[in-house]
């Protein structure tokens, strides 16, 4: 009797899935097998398969840091020729700014000391912060995950949920700590969402990561009050950031009314970030 | 005799070519970022991985695969696992084509290609979004997966190459 269709790709599955081929050490089904229970142990945390991450994971961001070289010897020298073209323009451009900025600057010590002064008065809670700065030594942004991977970890006092600072400028948080590497996910990445304080009217929202390189205003109804151009500062709701740090711009878009956030920081430019801690004390 | 081992050692390092390449490409993940282009992405661990445990089983060992999986999931931070499976799924998608396949057509592997990779990335997301609450831009999976497809049939000619230089052009 001739074997049917069906059981020729019975038999084609067993031997691709369940044989041993003679030059592999190891089946198929058995790995998947044990992959998947990677998987489902992971998800339920065990310690076992947490201590395994850790330790692979120490070893791939060190290893990644090595492979990257060359590739980021070719980025850099990209940047630089790139930035060379533009030097006359920004420098223009720069001498502007300056200006501008010296006007502020006197304008914002005398509105810090005030707030400083209305904040006693209030008894209002002051924030203190503990500073780690951190060196990138993985910036490989995957189209579904937007992070970094920073040389301190538990060992150098960071913990999980710490701000990440680019100067000044808020960049992400800490999402996962290794022994000496941290992973940090960035406000672009999707699944970040953190609550925001768009001035100059004070409206309180969430922005969220969209994917790409910029983010957007999210859970808000007084569309209307909000501009291009207002600026996006953290609210400081959740307690888990000091109110007030520079996020980024408002762009609005006005074909579908989204409001995204341009970020002051370029994060396909981040070298050296600061990693902080906020720890509120009442007057 | 000096000049009779040196060979060999070279040929030995060719030999593991591929393998070579895979924990490069996973610990290094090439990205095309900082040229700007938006909407460009591939997976070129997908493509040689397909390729060559299609063309060249023995080349690539599952163990290593398994293993690069597990890299690439630290270096890109998915759920450790998801591209050792991804992998694994590829290498068993490519043994069963080459067990119902008598005469190797490229159009044929190329497509097969397509199909394997949308089924892999449709698992694959699809774990990382129910299981590990991961969200997703759907519009840039398809873009990976579309530019994946196409880059395959320029690699698997460069793998052709090769693989005549390495293993001679009558090699299975």
């Amino acid at each position: 009797m001739r074997p049917s269709s069906r059981d020729d790709f019975i038999i084609a599955i067993r031997s691709a899935f369940l044989k041993k081929d003679n030059k592999q050490k190891f089946s198929l089904s058995a790995l998947i097998i044990l992959t998947l229970s990677i998987l489902i142990l992971g998800r339920y945390e065990f310690k076992i398969i947490s201590y395994a991450k850790l330790s692979l994971k120490e070893i791939a961001y060190r290893s990644t840091f090595i492979f990257s070289t060359p590739e980021n010897l070719i980025k850099n020298g990209f940047f630089a020729t790139k930035n060379h073209f533009f030097v006359y323009k920004e420098n223009k451009i720069l001498k502007e700014k300056i200006k501008e900025l010296e006007i502020k600057k006197y304008n914002s010590q005398y509105l810090l000391s005030e707030n400083q002064r209305l904040k006693e008065t209030l008894n209002e809670l002051n924030f203190t912060s503990n500073e780690i700065l951190a060196k990138v030594i993985v910036d490989k942004q995957s189209p579904f995950l937007k992070s970094i991977i920073v040389n301190k970890g538990s060992k150098h006092g960071v913990v999980l949920g710490m701000g990440v600072l680019d100067k000044e400028y808020l960049v992400g948080k800490v999402v996962e700590v290794n022994f000496t590497t941290s992973r940090i996910l960035l406000l672009s990445d999707l699944n970040s969402k953190i609550p925001v304080d768009i001035t100059p009217n004070n409206i309180q929202s969430i922005l969220s990561g969209t994917g790409k390189d910029n983010g957007k205003i999210q859970y808000i109804k007084e569309n209307l009050l909000i501009e291009n151009e207002n600026e996006v500062f953290t609210s400081g709701a959740g307690g888990i950031f000091k109110p007030g740090v520079p996020i980024g711009t408002i762009v609005k878009n006005n074909l579908d009314s989204q409001i995204n956030v341009e970020f002051f920081s370029d994060f396909s430019q981040l070298r050296f970030v600061k990693l902080r801690a906020y720890l509120s004390e009442e007057n | 005799m000096t000049e009779l081992a040196r060979l060999s050692i070279f040929k030995q390092i060719l030999e593991k070519g591929p393998i070579i390449l895979l924990f490069i490409s996973t610990l290094n993940e090439f990205d095309f970022n900082y040229l700007g282009l938006k909407y460009f992405s591939f997976n070129f661990p997908f493509i040689l991985i397909y390729y060559w445990s299609l063309k060249r089983p023995g080349s690539l060992g599952y163990g290593l695969i398994f293993l690069s999986g597990l890299f690439n999931d630290a270096v890109v931070g998915l759920p450790i696992g998801v591209s050792s499976l991804s992998y694994l799924l590829i290498c068993g998608f490519s043994s069963y084509l080459r067990n119902i396949t008598l005469r190797p057509n490229k159009i044929n592997d190329w497509f097969f290609f397509g199909f394997t990779i949308l089924v892999v990335n449709s698992l694959i997301y699809g774990v990382a979004n129910i299981f590990f609450n991961i969200q997703i831009v759907y519009e840039d999976i398809l873009v990976n997966i579309l530019f994946t497809f196409l880059f395959y049939y320029i690699f698997s000619y460069l793998f052709e190459l090769y693989k005549n230089f390495v293993y001679g052009a009558s090699s299975v």
